[in-house]
């Protein structure tokens, strides 16, 4: 199925969760990354959310910045 | 000296904030900040596409530092306000640096467009400190847009070009009852003490530390040179004349 991911579209599989996505991306291990999905940041808690179609995820993270 | 800063109920010793970009090393810039005591660090957000390092730079800021995410990468309102909300949903706090910059050459910017952000994110309960091309009437609109502070630039970012806008930021300084942060094109800490020696309540710098040769010394230099020019001017900066004072006694020389 479709969703958006980072501003872009994405064919994922159905049923995915968040958590998947994340070790698909290969940032699963990535402290620093959160996620945003359909506009409400996810807690670490929350991440076995199963994805719809057409959802939008951003996956995001602190870096440096002036 | 007790001389404390208050921003939005936070005291402030050290003057100097720090803007976290550019370091070559996560370990570098928390010598950094550890060595030259700093206490404001800005960080911004990104989209993450895909592997990366397996480090989170926040674990390399000290506990007790306060932590601005910025809103770089926006280029409108809309966007720095979407910013700073996932900013304070991922448990950053509600200290947020506006930054709206649609100008790619010289990073100028948006006054416009960080004024209407700073309006909506005050009401929201932010700490908001924008950062804008200096402006007295911009300036006043900032603080009646609820503003906690106002970051004029001195040149444009990463330059370090010093204080080219110094004329109308002493401008500010004198007509906005608001802490004056120079932020943006400072790369020397001379550079620094003179945009405290006008009345400036703080500097902020970035690349001149994370690029230097030795970031860590330079930041210690920057806090330094920050500290000395707000000891200058709260003991009052010498006024310049136009012919010669004697520092030595006229009398009693060693001459017939």
């Amino acid at each position: 199925m479709l969703i958006k991911l980072n501003g872009n579209a994405k064919e994922v599989a159905d049923n995915i969760t968040i958590e998947s996505l994340l070790l698909q991306l290969g940032v699963k291990n990535n402290k620093a990354v959160f996620v945003e999905h359909n506009g409400k940041v996810l807690t670490e808690g929350e991440l076995g959310v199963v994805l719809g179609k057409n959802d939008i995820v951003e996956v995001i993270s602190f870096v440096g910045g002036g | 000296m007790d001389d404390f800063l208050l921003i939005g109920g936070k005291k402030i010793s050290n003057r100097f904030f720090l803007g976290t970009g550019k370091f070559s090393s996560n370990e570098l810039m928390r010598k950094a900040i550890e060595e030259s005591k700093v206490e404001v660090v800005t960080v911004a957000l990104r989209r993450v596409d895909g592997g990366g390092k397996n480090e989170n730079i926040l674990d390399f800021i000290p506990k007790r530092c306060i932590i601005m995410s910025n809103t770089s990468g926006a280029r409108n309102a809309d966007e720095a306000v979407r910013i700073a909300r996932i900013a304070k949903a991922a448990g950053m706090g509600n200290w947020v640096k506006i930054e709206v910059i649609s100008d790619a050459k010289y990073l100028l910017p948006d006054n416009f467009e960080t004024i209407k952000a700073t309006e909506i994110l005050a009401k929201e309960g932010f700490v908001v400190m924008p950062y804008f091309n200096p402006d007295l009437m911009d300036a006043r609109r900032l603080r009646d847009a609820g503003a906690a502070t106002v970051m004029p630039l001195g040149s444009p970012i990463g330059t370090n070009k010093g204080l080219k806008t110094k004329e109308i930021i002493q401008i500010i300084v004198n007509e906005i009852n608001l802490p004056v942060v120079v932020d943006a094109g400072i790369g020397r800490p001379s550079q620094a003490a003179e945009a405290m020696e006008l009345g400036c309540a703080a500097v902020l710098a970035n690349t001149a530390v994370a690029l230097a040769q030795d970031p860590v010394k330079t930041a210690v230099a920057f806090s330094l040179g920050v500290q000395a020019g707000r000891y200058a001017f709260v003991a009052g900066i010498a006024q310049e004349k136009n012919v010669a004072e004697a520092s030595s006694p006229l009398t009693g020389f060693l001459q017939d």
